[in-house]
């Protein structure tokens, strides 16, 4: 297929932006950029032009924390369900957690998502591997399988390891296979909860998890990373603590990198006063001074890069008494609009958060980094940075449901992606 | 912005979820209204019409025997019909969801629901599901809430000191555990006390207690110097077995209230208890039965304020259709 995309802004390998006048894309390959002012080539004849006048194109955003819900989890989502919510978020890689049912502790179910996935072809699916059998954190998977299958990375997804000589041995068998580890931080004896332990939670009454579960958890897991010289990257920050500790570990020379899922970038604790359980997440969303911090690690190149922690659930799972419902938001179609609101309003750039997305995030995977140049393959997004519009449930195409924005006015539009040269998304088809 | 969940736009109850957000005008209205209403316990007829034709539903999560029959009692003095469910042995162990069994009983025309959960913010989430009309009354949720016995204890002081202005009150025991100290500890404050104490080791307290207005105390006698109100919790035996204290007879030794420890207090103080009491263990019998003890008016006064609340809830839902009929027509 041959695409056409004239008239926008495009961010160049340099994080700069640069007026164009076409991008042409052949057979999944930026074939050509004409810049404005350049006399573009007029023989290329488009299958499907793309006007995108007052639009960012944008590289395709790696998102590396992503519950698709399949196998195992119908009622909440589907690999076709959860990519195509992907595509429309302006991502064209994601990272699947092995959370799946059956866990993806096992050559068959990495196979199974990648079939599924090429089945649907809406953004490229990269699988990590169970940490440990059944992710009980007990016996080590069979990481050199996992990374025969396609793994692309190993991680305990949000379950806590049975004590640290597992860790270590975990951190040692990965090394042994050049594998890095994906770790949330979590001392499973201080992780009793539902929330962030803090005033609220004592005015409320619901049970706190302090930020030391998480702190102390970091403070151990880089320990072993040195060690071992395995790559440790720790998934979901949510403390002020832990990006102090990142910053000193890198300063080290430790092979650690880091994320934040988004909605600890935009929301405190506070929003949990009325028992709203859309807000119940897990790591928990932290105070003010966390969220703070959060954004200033992120600033500084602290943290690497930033993740929806995308967790789709159905209606019913969020309708009961806060600490019976899942934790978990909806969230990676809204990526954009959410970055739009961090630009303007918590003081993060959009470049910055365009930069953690997909060089970042690229450089955590090693995989290669979707720059928009001539000679790549076309992963990319046309958005609209300023049209305002009002979020309704239906507008989402995942099957979750569960995002505070709906009902919200937001800024910011995701109108086509790309994903290796055809449209995985265009805005005209969900109306 | 949304009006508070539990008020019509008036500003008048429509549910009774939570202290947090009452004016100090709407308790002491709350607080007057059981007054008149303690009178009805006396006649030889214990009726007034105030729900007559209701249909009031006890909705227990957890179980109780005292805070059911107070409100079952107070349902019938006003008049309305009561059902009793006690849902440890029904429904939901059945795997019906709480969404479903609401529905449920909607259907049989229910018009309030006086709910008692495990979990904190179940009432809040039952007003936010339940139809238009429906009343919920908050009988105890999780470490969150018990505002009717706040307010019954507010009652009971106001009775035995004339006002809140000027008053020292010491709560003391497992603060961290307990939805009366929560909502105590609001009620107080927005009727206007002087101060409000707690007095607990450190494990008994939660997180930054003194963002709820209060000041701390770890010891007995320090913390019940110069006090006009004490009040002592229930302590669950369940709590020796987490690691929150080495045993009752420590804690005994350190937190009980004996004679000795209550002369510490100002000589008229008062001592409250919400009961059960576990006598020996927070609480010496001599004192619970001594002349300086309202326990039992606290009883008494529990079913005033239920019909108080009742009462103003189902009106507020009453004012809220009419409302909602007018627009429509």
């Amino acid at each position: 297929m041959k695409i056409e995309i004239t008239h926008g802004s495009l961010l160049t390998p340099q994080g700069d932006w640069k007026l164009f006048d076409r991008i042409q894309i052949n057979d999944g390959i930026i074939s050509s950029i004409f810049h404005e002012g350049e006399t573009p080539d007029t023989r290329f004849t488009a299958d499907v032009q793309l006007d995108a006048k007052g639009c960012y194109v944008l590289p395709g955003l790696i998102d590396l924390n992503v519950s698709l819900r399949e196998p195992g989890y119908s009622v909440k989502g589907s690999i076709a369900s959860e990519t195509a919510a992907a595509a429309a978020g302006g991502v064209t890689t994601l990272c699947c957690t092995p959370e799946s049912d059956p866990i993806n502790d096992s050559e068959a179910v990495t196979k199974l998502i990648n079939d599924l996935s090429h089945k649907s072809s809406k953004c490229q699916v990269l699988p990590l591997g169970a940490l440990t059998h059944g992710l009980k954190g007990e016996q080590l998977s069979e990481y050199a399988s996992l990374k025969q299958a396609g793994c692309i990375a190993l991680s305990n997804a949000y379950h806590p390891i049975k004590n640290l000589a597992i860790t270590k041995r975990c951190f040692e068998y990965a090394k042994t296979h050049n594998l890095s580890v994906f770790i949330n931080p979590i001392e499973a004896s201080l992780h009793e909860g539902v929330m962030h332990d803090n005033h609220v939670s004592t005015t409320i009454g619901l049970q706190g998890i302090s930020s030391l579960a998480e702190t102390i958890a970091v403070s151990q897991l880089i320990q072993l990373a040195d060690i071992s010289g395995a790559h440790l990257h720790l998934s979901q920050l949510s403390a002020a603590d832990s990006v102090l500790q990142v910053k000193t570990a890198k300063e080290r020379g430790i092979k650690v990198t880091a994320d934040v899922a988004i909605h600890h970038l935009l929301y405190t604790d506070e929003q949990v006063e009325n028992f709203n359980s859309v807000f119940h997440c897990m790591p928990p969303i932290r105070s003010e001074s966390d969220r703070l911090a959060l954004l200033e690690g992120l600033r500084s190149g602290i943290i690497d890069t930033i993740t929806s922690a995308h967790q789709p659930h159905e209606a019913a799972a969020k309708q009961m008494p806060f600490a019976e419902t899942e934790p978990g938001m909806s969230s990676i179609e809204l990526l954009l609009p959410m970055a739009i609101e961090l630009n303007d309003h918590h003081k993060l750039p959009f470049d910055r958060f365009i930069a953690a997305m997909t060089t970042q995030s690229a450089n955590i995977l090693n995989v290669k980094k979707p720059e928009i140049t001539e000679g790549n393959a076309a992963n990319l997004c046309i958005f609209d940075p300023s049209k305002v519009w009002s979020l309704k449930a239906e507008d989402l195409l995942s099957k979750g449901k569960n995002s505070p924005l709906i009902g919200q006015q937001l800024k910011g539009k995701v109108k086509i992606t790309i994903y290796e040269g055809t449209i995985a998304f265009s805005e005209n088809d969900t109306k | 912005m949304q009006p508070p969940l539990q008020l019509t736009e008036s500003g008048r109850l429509k549910h009774f979820l939570t202290i947090s957000g009452l004016s100090k005008a709407l308790l002491t209205e709350i607080l007057d209204t059981a007054d008149s209403l303690i009178e009805v316990g006396e006649r030889q007829i214990k009726k007034v019409p105030l729900l007559r034709g209701k249909t009031v539903v006890n909705l227990f999560f957890e179980a109780s025997t005292r805070t059911r029959s107070t409100f079952e009692l107070a349902a019938k003095r006003l008049s309305a019909d009561v059902l009793n469910i006690n849902i440890n042995t029904s429904a939901t162990s059945k795997g019906e969801s709480l969404s479903d069994m609401l529905r449920n009983l909607e259907a049989m025309a229910s018009d309030m629901f006086v709910v008692r959960h495990a979990q904190s913010g179940a009432a809040h989430f039952i007003a936010e599901s339940v139809t238009p009309g429906v009343a919920i009354v908050n009988a105890g949720d999780g470490w969150h809430a018990h505002p009717t016995q706040a307010m019954l204890d507010m009652l009971t002081i106001r009775q035995n000191k004339g006002q809140f202005e000027g008053l020292k009150v010491a709560i003391i025991g497992d603060i961290l555990h307990s939805r009366v100290a929560r909502s105590q500890i609001r009620a107080l404050n927005t009727l206007g006390v002087e101060e409000v104490r707690v007095i607990a080791p450190n494990t008994l307290l939660p997180t930054q207690v003194e963002s709820l207005g209060v000041t701390v105390f770890n010891d007995l006698e320090q913390g019940l110097d110069d006090i006009d109100v004490i009040i002592m919790l229930r302590l669950q035996k369940e709590r020796m077995h987490g690691a929150l204290l080495p045993s009752e007879q420590e804690y005994f030794e350190l937190y009980g209230l004996t004679q000795e420890k209550l002369k510490c207090a100002k000589p008229d103080a008062i001592v409250m208890h919400p009961g059960p009491i576990n006598r020996g263990v927070e609480i010496e019998s001599e004192v619970a039965d001594g002349p300086q003890s309202v326990i039992l008016d606290q009883v008494t006064n529990g079913i005033a304020i239920r019909m108080a609340v009742m009462s103003m809830a189902m009106s507020g839902q009453t004012e809220t259709k009419n409302l909602l009929a007018e627009n429509a027509s």
